[in-house]
C-alpha cells in the first residue's frame, strides 16, 4: 500500500492506495489505520483499495470545519469524488462503518454495495456501548480484542503503559485522533442514523466478530432490521478489531460483494 | 491585595475506605453516598460560614461550579450567590464561575449574573470558566474538541448582550437567537469584572490578556508547584506586550489553615486536610482530560490536568502537604511568612483562600478564618502599593445600596400610602 494525499475543498486528505480490480473504499475506526495495514494488504489482493484517513489521524492535518455527522459524511463523499471513484464498494469498520452507513443513506443511488464491519451509529439502551473516551490505555484491549491478553501485548509493543512518558505520547495522539472521532462518537456514538437506515439501497453485508465486547453482535440485528435485505456474517473467535484478528475471513466476506 | 474566602462545599461524609472502594469522587461517584437530609444541614453550614467570612473583613466570598462531584456540591453557583447576596452587605460575591458553554442558551448566564449584580448592588465578580473536562465533557456531554469554540461563542454572546442597548439578532453556530435583549443587565458597566479560571493553556492566557480579564489558577497543588504555570502566564503577559503586569491580572487558590501555633494547626486541621487531599481528590484519571478537550499546543507544552495520573495525589501526610506548599498552615506568623512568599513569587493580587477543607467542622473553620483575617491579612494588605489603585479586576458596588428586609412597618401601612 502506498500513502498518498488527495486535496478536497476543506482538507489535504491522506490515504492508502494499493491493489488492482474493482475499487473499494475502506473507512477506518476510531483507532485509526495502523492495525489494519495487514488487512488492507490482503484486501488489495482482490480489490483496488483506497483507505483515507479521517483528518487528524496519523500524520494528516486537522480540519476544524468538520464538526458534525453531516460534515463527516459529506467530507468523505468529497474524498470519493476527488479520487475519481464512481460507486465503489464502500466498507467501514466501527466509526468508519457509521460514516459509510450515513454516506449510503444520504446518497442511496450512489452506493450499490456496502460492507459494515462492527459499525457504530446505533444505540440500544439495554446494550450500552462502553465509553472509550474514559478508558485508560490498559483498559482498551479488553474491549477491542478477542484475546485481550495478546491484544495488550501487541498494543503496548514492549512499552510500559504505566510509564508517564508513554502516557503523555498517548494523550497527544488521543487528543488528535479521538478528539476528531469524538465529534461524532462523544458522549454517545449515535447521531440519528436509525431514522435514516431505511434509505439505504445498497446490497449490504454486516460483518461482526462473535466476541465483540465494544459493539456487541446484537447490534448486527438492529442494523439488519433497518436495512432491507442486509446479510450478516459472524466471524468466530474475533472481537471488535475483527479486520485485524481475522483478516482473511473479512476479505472473503467482502469478496462476495464483488461484481462478476 | 484582594482576599476571597472560597468554599468548594465538599461532602463531609465520604467513608474511610472511599478510596479503596470507589474509582472516582467525580462523574460516576456512587449516588448512594449522598444523603439529601444530611445535605440540608451541610448546605446551611457552608452558607453560614461564607456569611461569617463576609463579616470578617475578606474582600470577597467565593463559590464555583461543579457537577456530580463530592468535593463540590454547587452545580449552580448562582443559587448560592443569590442567597449570599441577600445575607451579606459589603463583601464581593465572587462567582468563579458559571461554565458559560454549558447553558442553552448561554444568555442564561448573562441574565443570572445581571440579576446577581442588581440584587447585590454591584458586588458581583464574574467568572467564566471553560470548565473541567469532568464537568463539561463527562457530566454535561459537550463534545471535547468543540468545547472551546462553543465557549468562545458563548462569551461573545454574553458580552454583546450586556453591552447592547437595543435587541439584536445573534446567529451563532451553537446558539441562534432572533431577539437578544436581556432584562435585567448588570449595574457594573460595561460589565462586571471577569476572572477566568484556567489550567495553563496558552489560549486561556491570551484570552485573559487580550480582554483585560484576571487569570485564576485554581490549583490544589499549592504555590510551589503552581509557580511554573504562573511564570508561564507572566512570560506571556510580557510577550503579548500587555500595557502593565499588574498583580491583579492574576489570582491563585491556596489551601490555608491557621492555628495559634504550628502545632495547634496540625492538631486541629491535619485530619480534615487529609480527608480533602486523600479522599476528595480521588478522581479517576480516565475522566481527567477527554481527548480533544485540551489543545495539542497545550499538551505538547507538557501541561497536564492536575487530575492526570502524573500529578494525582497519593496518600499524603500532613508534613509533606505543608512542606510542598499544597497547604499553607501553622501559626499566624508562619502563615504570614509563607503567604508573602506565595504572593511575591507568583506575583498575584487575588488570593482565593480555601479555608473550609474537606470535612472540617464549623468551629475549627471559624477559628482558622478569624486568625487569618485578624493576624495574617492585615500584614499582607499592602504588598503591591504601586498597584493599589488598580480597580479593573474588582467590583464597583453602588455607594447607596438597599437594605434587605426593610419593609414598611405593618401597622403604619395606611399612613404610608396616603
Amino acid at each position: 500500500m502506498e500513502l498518498k494525499t488527495v486535496q478536497t475543498n476543506r482538507a489535504a486528505v491522506r490515504y492508502y492506495e494499493g491493489g488492482a480490480g474493482q475499487p473499494l473504499v475502506f473507512l477506518h475506526g476510531a483507532g485509526g489505520l495502523d492495525m489494519d495495514l495487514g488487512f488492507l494488504d490482503g484486501l488489495a489482493q482482490k480489490f483496488h483499495v483506497y483507505a483515507p484517513l479521517v483528518p487528524s489521524y496519523g500524520d494528516s492535518e486537522e480540519c476544524g470545519e468538520l464538526r458534525d455527522m453531516l460534515d463527516f459524511t459529506l467530507h468523505t463523499w468529497d474524498v470519493v469524488e476527488r479520487l475519481g471513484l464512481k460507486d465503489p464498494i464502500l466498507a467501514g469498520h466501527s466509526m468508519g462503518g457509521m460514516i459509510a452507513s450515513e454516506m449510503a443513506a444520504v446518497a442511496p443511488n450512489d452506493v450499490s454495495r456496502l460492507a459494515l464491519i462492527a459499525p457504530a451509529g446505533l444505540w440500544m439502551d439495554e446494550h450500552p456501548i462502553a465509553d472509550i473516551f474514559a478508558m485508560l490505555p490498559y483498559q482498551l484491549p479488553d474491549y477491542l480484542f478477542y484475546d485481550a491478553e495478546a491484544g495488550a501485548k501487541l498494543m503496548s509493543a514492549g512499552t510500559d503503559m504505566s510509564d508517564p512518558k508513554f502516557l503523555q505520547a498517548f494523550l497527544v495522539q488521543n487528543a488528535r485522533q479521538l478528539g476528531a472521532a469524538g465529534k461524532i462518537l462523544f458522549p454517545i456514538p449515535e447521531r440519528g442514523l436509525v431514522s435514516r437506515l431505511y434509505r439505504i439501497k445498497a446490497k449490504t453485508m454486516l460483518i461482526w466478530g462473535e466476541g465483540d465486547r465494544l459493539v456487541p453482535p446484537v447490534y448486527a440485528k438492529e442494523f439488519q432490521r433497518g436495512i432491507a435485505g442486509a446479510e450478516v456474517v459472524i466471524i468466530p473467535q474475533a472481537g471488535h478489531v475483527v479486520p485485524f484478528e481475522k483478516p482473511a475471513e473479512v476479505v472473503q466476506a467482502l469478496a462476495s460483494l464483488a461484481r462478476d | 491585595m484582594r482576599f476571597t474566602w472560597f468554599n468548594l462545599m465538599p461532602w463531609p461524609y465520604l467513608p474511610d475506605d472511599f478510596r479503596e472502594k470507589n474509582r472516582s469522587v467525580w462523574v460516576d461517584i456512587d449516588p448512594n453516598l449522598f444523603d439529601p437530609e444530611k445535605a440540608h444541614q451541610v448546605y446551611n453550614n457552608y452558607l453560614d460560614l461564607l456569611e461569617y467570612a463576609g463579616k470578617m473583613g475578606f474582600d470577597g466570598i467565593g463559590v464555583n461550579e461543579h457537577h456530580q462531584n463530592a468535593y463540590g456540591l454547587m452545580p449552580s453557583p448562582n443559587l448560592i450567590a443569590a442567597s449570599l447576596a441577600r445575607r451579606t452587605d459589603d463583601v464581593a460575591l465572587v462567582v468563579l464561575g458559571a461554565s458559560i458553554a454549558l447553558y442553552n442558551p448561554p444568555l442564561r448566564v448573562a441574565e443570572e449574573f445581571a440579576m446577581l449584580d442588581c440584587i447585590s448592588g454591584g458586588r458581583l465578580v464574574a467568572g467564566f470558566p471553560v470548565g473541567t473536562s469532568m464537568d463539561t465533557n463527562y457530566c454535561y456531554g459537550t463534545i471535547p474538541a468543540l468545547t472551546r469554540e462553543k465557549y468562545k461563542e458563548a462569551h461573545e454572546l454574553i458580552k454583546r448582550a450586556w453591552a447592547a442597548r437595543e435587541p439584536f439578532a445573534f446567529n451563532g453556530r451553537y446558539t441562534k437567537l432572533r431577539y437578544v435583549n436581556p432584562w435585567p443587565r448588570p449595574i457594573q458597566q460595561p460589565h462586571p469584572p471577569i476572572h477566568i479560571p484556567g489550567g495553563g493553556s496558552l489560549e486561556t492566557f491570551d484570552f485573559c490578556i487580550d480582554n483585560t480579564y484576571s487569570y485564576s489558577y485554581l490549583s490544589f497543588g499549592g504555590y510551589i508547584r503552581g509557580q511554573a504555570l504562573m511564570q508561564g502566564y507572566w512570560d506571556r503577559v510580557a510577550e503579548r506586550k500587555a500595557p502593565d503586569s499588574s498583580p491583579y491580572r492574576a489570582g491563585f487558590a491556596q489551601t490555608i489553615c491557621v492555628g495559634e501555633t504550628d502545632a495547634e494547626a496540625e492538631r486541629l486541621y491535619a485530619k480534615h486536610v487529609s480527608y480533602f487531599y486523600n479522599r476528595c481528590l480521588h478522581v479517576y484519571p480516565g475522566f481527567a482530560d477527554a481527548p480533544g478537550y485540551r489543545t495539542i499546543k497545550t499538551i505538547q507544552k507538557g501541561i497536564l490536568s492536575q487530575y492526570a495520573p502524573q500529578t494525582m495525589f497519593q496518600e499524603l501526610p500532613w508534613k509533606e502537604l505543608v512542606n510542598n506548599g499544597s497547604v499553607i498552615a501553622g501559626s499566624p506568623e508562619t502563615v504570614t511568612e509563607r503567604m508573602e512568599d506565595l504572593i511575591k513569587k507568583l506575583h498575584v493580587g487575588n488570593i482565593f483562600c480555601l479555608m473550609q477543607i474537606g470535612d472540617m467542622p464549623q468551629d475549627k473553620c471559624m477559628h482558622s478564618t478569624r486568625l487569618f483575617a485578624e493576624k495574617v491579612m492585615p500584614k499582607l494588605r499592602n504588598l503591591f502599593p504601586e498597584y493599589a489603585d488598580d480597580g479593573r479586576f474588582w467590583c464597583k458596588p453602588l455607594a447607596k445600596r438597599a437594605t434587605p428586609g426593610s419593609l414598611p412597618v405593618e401597622s403604619e401601612l395606611a399612613t404610608t400610602w396616603s
